[in-house]
């Protein structure tokens, strides 16, 4: 009852290569925020404004 | 440092057995799902529809086009490589990339293309128009199932009807910029059609013996090199008027002309090489030469138009 979960135990280069994915789609989620500002800073009302 | 997929085996764009662990991909691996080369020149293409485009697009609205059209090209490459996984770990030219290294796990290249697909459409449906969304998602569509999963397998005319979705980024483009589809993007897609399969059976020709490792249905390992060649230099020399339509319909100047076709008659002389030197170290330098030709030609062609309607005209 008392045994320890297995767990996984990341090596070095997985830790790094972890670390440098979350940088990356973090960084790639705050382009796509700064991309739909500035773009509805440029459209201004006609943002709303969608046609086919 | 062995990679954690080692000793994974593929079946029918399936895993077959998941020896995968933690992930050890890192950016440059998914930066190569998304086929970078094949990128470049979809952006290039739409880049110039856009530029091209009567009215003015604002550059904020141009660029998001332009990143929404990459990353959807990324997706559908990521897709690509998702299902085609089992033949990529047969040939020499694809072994290396993500997948068949275990370095991605398929699960992953499928995720990360939805993913991207799925965001690539919506952002330039919102943002821009819905018109070029809905192209957009069909040309993924199109890639992924009717070339990838469906034709790639199954008849040596893969790469001629695959080629409408390498085709399309400039009517994206073209729907981006003006709302709408007219005449001038469907003839720039007619010459990126027309000029797919000169440029793949050529690399077909020296990889041969890739595709049939691969039990690939090219047209060199089906028909032989003989018709493979021949067919190379039909396509060439239709591609010479078909090059050269913008400006024979009027929508080109003369400068964009003659360019299309001094650099047509230069394509059907290289096509002429592959025709006429069929046997070893030559007529793989032929291929070779013709290949390389023909990216010139797109990149020249496409450049010209540019110019011609930004500064000449």
């Amino acid at each position: 009852m008392d045994e320890e979960p297995q767990r996984i135990v990341l090596s070095e280069e997985q830790k790094r290569s972890r670390r440098a994915r979350s940088i990356a789609i973090a960084l790639a989620l705050g382009a796509l925020v700064l991309l739909f500002y500035v773009v509805t800073l440029v459209k201004g009302p006609a943002i709303l404004n969608r046609p086919l | 440092m062995s990679p954690v997929g080692e000793g994974a085996q593929f079946a029918g764009g399936r895993i077959a057995s998941v020896p995968y662990g933690p992930s050890v991909a890192t950016v440059g691996d998914y930066v190569a799902l998304m086929k970078p080369r094949v990128m470049s020149l979809v952006v290039f293409t739409a880049l110039v529809s856009l530029m091209i485009a009567p009215g003015q697009i604002h550059p904020m609205i141009g660029f998001t086009a332009l990143l929404c059209i990459a990353v959807g090209a990324g997706a559908a490459g990521a897709l690509n490589m998702w299902y085609d996984a089992d033949i990529d770990a047969l040939m020499n030219r694809t072994a290396k990339r993500p997948i068949p290294l275990g370095r991605i796990a398929p699960g992953e290249a499928l995720a990360f293309g939805i993913v991207l697909g799925a965001f690539a459409v919506g952002v330039l449906g919102v943002l821009v128009s819905w018109l070029a969304a809905a192209l957009l998602a069909f040309t993924v569509f199109f890639y992924v199932v009717v070339y990838t999963a469906w034709l790639k397998r199954l008849t040596p005319q893969n790469i001629v009807i695959g080629g409408a979705a390498g085709s399309l980024p400039p009517v994206i483009a073209w729907a981006a910029a003006t709302g709408g589809i007219s005449v001038e993007p469907f003839l720039l897609f007619l010459i990126i059609f027309f000029w797919t399969p000169p440029h793949f059976w050529a690399l077909a020709l020296v990889r041969v013996d890739d595709y049939a490792r691969a039990r690939l249905p090219m047209l060199p390992v089906v028909a032989g090199a003989e018709e493979t060649r021949r067919q190379i230099l039909r396509y060439s020399v239709a591609l010479v008027p078909i090059g050269a339509a913008p400006w024979l319909l009027g929508y080109a100047q003369a400068l964009y002309g003659v360019t299309a076709l001094i650099a047509g008659a230069l394509m059907v002389m290289f096509a002429w090489r592959v025709r006429s030197n069929r046997e070893g170290e030559r007529a793989a330098r032929a291929a070779h030469q013709l290949f390389a030709f023909s990216i010139l030609y797109l990149f020249v062609l496409f450049a010209v138009l540019l110019i011609d309607a930004r500064v000449v005209g």
